[in-house]
């Protein structure tokens, strides 16, 4: 009995011992603490995926473009460059004292050794096409780099902030293969280096003393905590653990508000939430007034105000406002008044061959989630007043939601969404052309693909522009999809954060922050 | 004992075979996304992780790889690998999970042994009527409580783990996942304890003159853990399942957070690594369990 005690006690003891660690006096190092919802797939570049990782390549890396902290195009390890007159050469002058991280300098050749390994099919990188523009990539001499195009490309420089085409470090990559970014192994260009990585728990990042802006870096030390429930990151905002989050809860969100007042950041953001129709079967295959009537019997102003209520606007084109050099084309109908909208739909439901004697049987799918679930249930209560139907609400787990997106067989009506990739409305427009695996509704317009492949082939960025309009003119007449909204990003800062900037594309770069000191 | 460890092996083996069906069956893969890939860049990356192979194939080369000892690479953190996962995972779980037993025996024992020996009493009704609470209330309900009051509210304690360096951090998460336990050990304590107080040999002790502390300590302790070490066996695998809600709310990078992602991921060898990982726990521990039976009660016949 008492050898059992003993154990136990031990047992307890160990766990206090085990687990005692202490800060080692960093208290001098000024620390900032932001919360990440998903933990990165990868920091190696070329490997990575998501937003989340995106946003820690960012502190890491430098590509030769980058963004203001208001997502302006600055530049980055290039500092300056020129462009001929064809649109097809582009020729960047690298900073002389851009350095890596152990000291070496960065070269014109990093980067062309980058994209070789991003390309290469033995990488399987995920943006292994992101530069399928261009032709070619070529050193000419430590500092110059010149980038050759298939077609101009307008948006190459927005291209060049991506962090899949930040430069690697051949060394690093030599010694370490394909685990070179782990902490004491990674190189890095960027204002930070990664010093630990615990993983589904905390990455730490130090700065990086050979940064060529080392001088402008305010903060020494970033910890990004990965914290996955929206409700627990905003109880370790309110405990004073996290400065930054990277959400806001959706419940009581109008209680947030109101207890946080200022620090409550929300900014219009470049991600369209969309309900996508099957294309490929009935009822939407062949019948363009049903799909019509359905997305003219949603009062999206509604929506937005008292369903999210979070700042999103609703969304009447495809591409959301914002974007670089381009106007979204909008619905003809977007000027009418919801209830004439109504009417409209009416008739349009009525001629699509349905009644109050015999509605639409319709199934809806979404994954599950809050906000989707609020969105569905709100829409199928407007559907059913409107138009008299009652649609099937069906939630699924969000890989097998995009399974039955993928099959075509069980869909009809989907949620789903689509972030940019970077700023122009080609990344928005280009998912639905044809042949892109991203066009999930399966449309196909061969006078739509032929407009965009026009407006591919324009130098003159006005007539590009023209021809992109048209085409989402033509697209938004069919109706592939129901535009829904476009989402605001919502972060909560601490007021001893300064330099956060609002931006379209919700890039935080942790070397625009500083720490005010405590007063 | 070494029937018994062989006997161990056909049910392991069933349990791999098992769990890679069904880790394959759930729809979706580990590189599905809503941001589509492109066709021939999604084609290399399947091919790349042997994706597009049949599936006795898949599993050839996973067995394969599984007899050198090597688990593979997580599917979706393209940086690590399975073993390097678990290694990181499991010392966390196992700290969070012994803390949690042991505070859960030595409450759960003494508040019954005390209900036991003043059955009938307010006391005794009292501590029964939390073990009613604690069993019944939910996980996911006590954490997020305990955190808004102790954290946010008092700042008694942090409200999340990556914060802290010290053993603060353990003090929520051990009390979430020690309450259901606590109320069960104490609940059967009480009941055991009851019953052997009223065997015939108490009754020689007490009119031999032993007071209730000895009688307790030296005669009626040790039968009236029948029960309860009886229960460790399910009670590990509570506090297993237990760590994985309590993981999620704390943010504790532990293995029960690794095989929910894993599992939503469908990062196959992840998830097939760590319910591998857990079979040969949970096999080993009803081994030792056994043994510890055979010590406790001599009464008990070894085979």
């Amino acid at each position: 009995m008492r050898s059992i005690r003993r154990l136990l006690f031990f047992l307890v003891l160990s766990g206090v011992a085990a687990c005692g660690g202490s800060d080692d006096g960093r208290e001098s190092l000024s620390v900032l603490n932001r919360g990440l919802n998903t933990e990165p797939e990868s920091l190696d570049a070329h490997k990575a995926r998501s937003l989340q990782a995106a946003d820690v390549l960012r502190d890491l890396g430098e590509g030769l473009v980058s963004f203001t902290s208001t997502g302006e195009l600055t530049e980055g390890t290039a500092e300056s460059w020129e462009v001929s007159d064809d649109l097809l050469t582009y020729t960047f002058h690298l900073r002389p004292e851009a350095k890596w991280s152990n000291g070496d300098a960065v070269t014109a050749e990093h980067f062309v050794f980058s994209v070789k390994r991003l390309t290469d099919p033995a990488t399987a990188a995920f943006y292994a096409q992101f530069l399928v523009d261009v032709t070619e990539l070529r050193a000419i001499d430590e500092h110059t780099l010149q980038i050759m195009l298939k077609r101009p490309t307008p948006y190459l420089l927005s291209l060049l902030t991506h962090p899949s085409t930040f430069p690697m470090h051949p060394g690093a990559l030599a010694e370490h293969g394909d685990g070179f970014a782990r902490p004491g192994k990674m190189i890095s260009n960027g204002a930070y280096v990664l010093t630990d990585w615990v993983p589904g728990s905390v990455l730490t990042l130090n700065r990086n003393e050979y940064y060529w802006n080392n001088a402008n870096t305010a903060i020494d030390e970033i910890r990004h905590h990965i914290s996955s429930q929206e409700t627990a990151e905003y109880a370790r905002y309110r405990a004073g653990e996290l400065d930054i989050t990277s959400s806001v809860p959706t419940d009581n969100f109008e209680q947030v508000r109101r207890d946080n007042g200022d620090e409550l950041h929300i900014a219009p953001y470049q991600n369209i939430y969309y309900y996508g129709y099957n294309l490929s079967k009935p009822p939407f295959k062949n019948s363009p007034e049903l799909r019509q009537a359905l997305s003219m019997a949603i009062d999206r102003e509604l929506l937005v105000e008292k369903v999210t209520g979070r700042g999103e606007t609703p969304a009447y084109s495809w591409v959301p406002p914002g974007v670089d050099n381009y106007e979204p084309t909008v619905f003809a109908y977007a000027p009418l008044t919801q209830d004439e909208r109504n009417q409209i739909a009416q008739t349009l439901y009525a001629e699509a061959g349905y009644s109050k004697q015999k509605p639409l049987r319709l199934e809806l799918r979404y994954n599950t989630n809050d906000t989707h679930k609020k969105v569905a249930v709100a829409i199928q209560s407007m559907w059913r007043d409107v138009l008299g139907f009652e649609v099937d609400l069906i939630n699924e787990e969000f890989q097998v939601l995009l399974a039955n997106i993928r099959d075509k067989e069980v869909t009809q009506v989907f949620r789903s969404s689509w972030v940019g990739d970077y700023n122009d409305a080609h990344t928005f427009l280009s998912i639905l052309q044809s042949q892109n695996a991203a066009n999930v509704p399966g449309y196909a317009s061969e006078e739509y693909d032929a407009l965009l492949l026009r407006a591919a082939e324009q130098a003159d960025l006005d007539r590009r522009r023209l021809y992109m309009e048209e085409a989402e003119r033509v697209m938004l007449a069919d109706h592939p999809t129901i535009p829904i909204y476009f989402y605001v990003s919502k972060h909560l800062v601490k007021p001893r954060v300064a330099g956060w900037g609002d931006n379209v594309l919700d890039y935080h770069y942790s070397q625009h922050l500083s720490l005010k000191a405590a007063e | 004992m070494l029937l018994r460890l062989l006997g161990a092996i056909p049910t392991l083996l069933l349990v791999i075979v098992l769990a890679f069906l069904m880790v394959h069956a759930a729809p979706g893969g580990p590189f599905d996304d809503e941001r589509v890939l492109p066709t021939d860049v999604a084609a290399n990356i399947q091919a790349a992780y042997h994706l597009d192979e049949p599936l006795p194939q898949q599993f050839t080369r996973y067995m394969a790889g599984l007899l050198r000892g090597d688990l593979g690479p997580s599917y979706r953190y393209r940086d690590y690998t399975v073993s390097e996962l678990i290694g990181s995972g499991f010392p966390i779980s196992l700290q969070l999970g012994a803390l949690a037993m042991a505070l859960a025996l030595l409450v759960g024992i003494s508040s019954g042994t005390v209900a036991a020996l003043k059955q009938g009493s307010m006391l005794d009704r009292v501590v029964m009527s939390l073990a009613m609470t604690g069993i019944s209330i939910p996980v996911f309900v006590v954490a997020p409580v305990l955190v808004l009051l102790l954290a946010v509210k008092l700042q008694w304690l942090p409200a999340g783990w990556s914060g802290e360096s010290g053993f603060a951090k353990f003090v929520l998460p051990v009390i979430t996942l020690a309450l259901p336990q606590i109320a069960y050990i104490a609940r059967l304590t009480r009941a055991s304890m009851i019953d052997v107080l009223g065997c015939d040999f108490i009754r020689t002790a007490r009119s031999q003159g032993l007071g209730s502390k000895a009688i307790i300590r030296v005669h009626a302790l040790k039968p009236a853990m029948l029960p309860v070490l009886s229960y460790m066996g399910p009670a590990i695998a509570a506090i297993l399942t237990g760590t994985v809600v309590v993981e999620e709310v704390f943010g504790i990078p532990g293995l029960g957070q690794f095989f929910v992602r894993g599992a939503l991921n469908r990062d196959y060898t992840l998830v097939l690594g760590i319910v591998i990982f857990y079979a040969a726990l949970i096999i080993s521990l009803n081994l030792v369990v056994d043994i510890l039976y055979g010590f406790i009660d001599p009464r008990v016949k070894q085979r």
